[in-house]
């Protein structure tokens, strides 16, 4: 009896990290574009303090392109 | 029989079974997204008929085998397909009735595997693949998920909590709105290949078709509009239930489950060994539930899911062995199984009319213990 191991494994791993990263690069946006906001964005934080709004706007732009960019490769799977 | 006289049955039983194979699996997709609010639950399941009619078209990569090598295909007549459809029908039928999310492919092999039992024996069921391609997956799958659900969920808490809260508001709910989108486009592209495979394969058994041939136009057209306008009846108990009753879901955490499910599907599929969309997306909902908070899991129902997928594959098989046998017996069997089939059927979507679940009060709060005991008894 031959149980494919390798493949479950292969699909865990890749699974997990295309998760993880598609969360976390949306997620590192929020907290970008929340920088603009002007808001009080969390406990203890009193919003604008510190914050450089097109700072968090660039790094937001950024990860929305590389978790876009995640998401057209994920439609090209399911179409190709 | 007639040949051509049974390959209108299977035909029209299989488009049957795509249906319910549409309306049962609405919740895989849509949910979560339902029970977050990121769409109504009539835009969600329009969104998901639409996608799912979409993704019949995109790929014409048809299944090559009807039982993915589970059981002898030598053996495999239209007679065959018919008993195992209709075993795969009546479970999905009744598991939707309960609002238990099933496997539609487990409930289809395991119809067709009691139906091939019935007519080759024990001989003819290929255990070995049974065992790779259904057990080991159906136990793994959902872990696999639900682990990964759990990381992600953790992970988006701890980086949101930085984030201003409309901000977040908005920009998952429109990341809820894509994944769950992505879910139901790549369900349409399986599970409506699914049914062309099974009517093709049969067209070309009976001779109408020749060996190798693509799907005609007629059967792309008719599965992609079978898979979505069951999609868009929407199988409300069953998106009550991983809705609603599963775990108490906020944005983030449906966010999560549908980014989980698919990747998990898309690699699977990629991969090649095919996972199922329902047992994927009950695990990372569970997962991303229990990634907020672990006793925010509601397990009883949890433990009700777990065991509606231990009986689909029995149980499916059980209905196709027993609709094999009748069938089997000449044009009396077949049209005694339709008419017995028919009246389940019916019985079962009457009695789900005394409770209903429509897209009104599919995200009506769950019933607690208190509520459930008669008024006066309470205490």
């Amino acid at each position: 009896m031959h149980i494919d191991w390798p493949t479950f494994a292969a699909i865990a791993v890749v699974a997990a990290a295309a998760t993880v990263i598609v969360v976390l690069l949306v997620a590192f946006a929020l907290v970008g574009l929340s920088g603009r906001s002007g808001g009080r964005v969390g406990p203890g934080d009193s919003g604008t303090s510190g914050r450089r709004p097109a700072a968090g706007t660039g790094v937001a732009a950024l990860c929305l392109l590389a978790a876009g960019f995640i998401v057209c490769y994920g439609l090209y799977l399911i179409i190709g | 029989m007639d040949v051509s006289l049974i390959v209108v049955v299977v035909v029209v039983t299989a488009l049957v079974f795509d249906f319910t194979n549409g309306f049962h699996d609405t919740a895989n997709a849509m949910a979560t997204s339902i029970a977050t609010g990121a769409f109504t639950p009539r835009t969600a399941v329009a969104t998901a008929a639409c996608l799912n009619l979409i993704g019949a078209f995109l790929s014409v990569e048809v299944a090559k085998t009807i039982s993915g090598g589970l059981v002898d295909e030598t053996l495999i007549d239209p007679v065959v397909i018919f008993a195992g459809l209709v075993g795969a029908v009546l479970w999905n039928l009744l598991t939707w009735l309960l609002g238990m999310p099933s496997s539609s492919s487990h409930a289809l092999f395991g119809g067709l595997i009691g139906a091939t039992w019935v007519a080759g024996g024990g001989g003819a069921i290929n255990f070995d693949a049974v065992l790779n391609k259904i057990i080991l997956p159906a136990l793994l799958a959902p872990v696999v998920a639900a682990l990964i659900a759990v990381l992600a969920t953790y992970l988006a808490y701890r980086v949101t909590a930085r984030a201003a809260p409309d901000v977040v508001r908005r920009g998952i709910t429109i990341g809820q709105r894509v994944s769950a989108s992505m879910v139901a486009l790549a369900h349409g592209t399986n599970d409506a290949q699914k049914t062309m495979g099974v009517i093709t394969l049969t067209l070309i058994t009976a001779g109408m078709l020749a060996p190798g041939s693509p799907p005609p136009f007629w059967v792309v057209l008719t599965a992609g509009l079978a898979i979505g306008l069951g999609t868009y009846m929407g199988g409300w108990r069953i998106i009550r239930t991983l809705g609603r009753r599963v775990s108490d879901i906020t944005l983030i955490q449906g966010f999560t489950a549908e980014t989980t499910s698919t990747t998990v599907i898309l690699a699977s599929s990629h991969l090649g060994l095919p996972l199922s969309t329902t047992q994927v997306c009950t695990g990372s909902i569970l997962g991303a539930g229990a990634g907020r908070r672990l006793a925010s899991v509601h397990w009883g129902i949890a433990g009700r899911i777990v065991l509606a997928w231990c009986f689909t594959l029995p149980s499916a098989a059980l209905m196709g062995a027993a609709a094999s046998w009748l069938a089997a017996t000449g044009t009396v069997g077949v049209v005694i199984v339709a008419v017995i089939g028919t009246a389940l059927a019916s019985g079962m979507y009457t009695a789900s009319r005394r409770n209903a679940v429509t897209a009104a009060n599919v995200n009506d709060p769950p019933r607690t213990a208190t509520t459930d005991v008669p008024l006066g008894m309470a205490v």
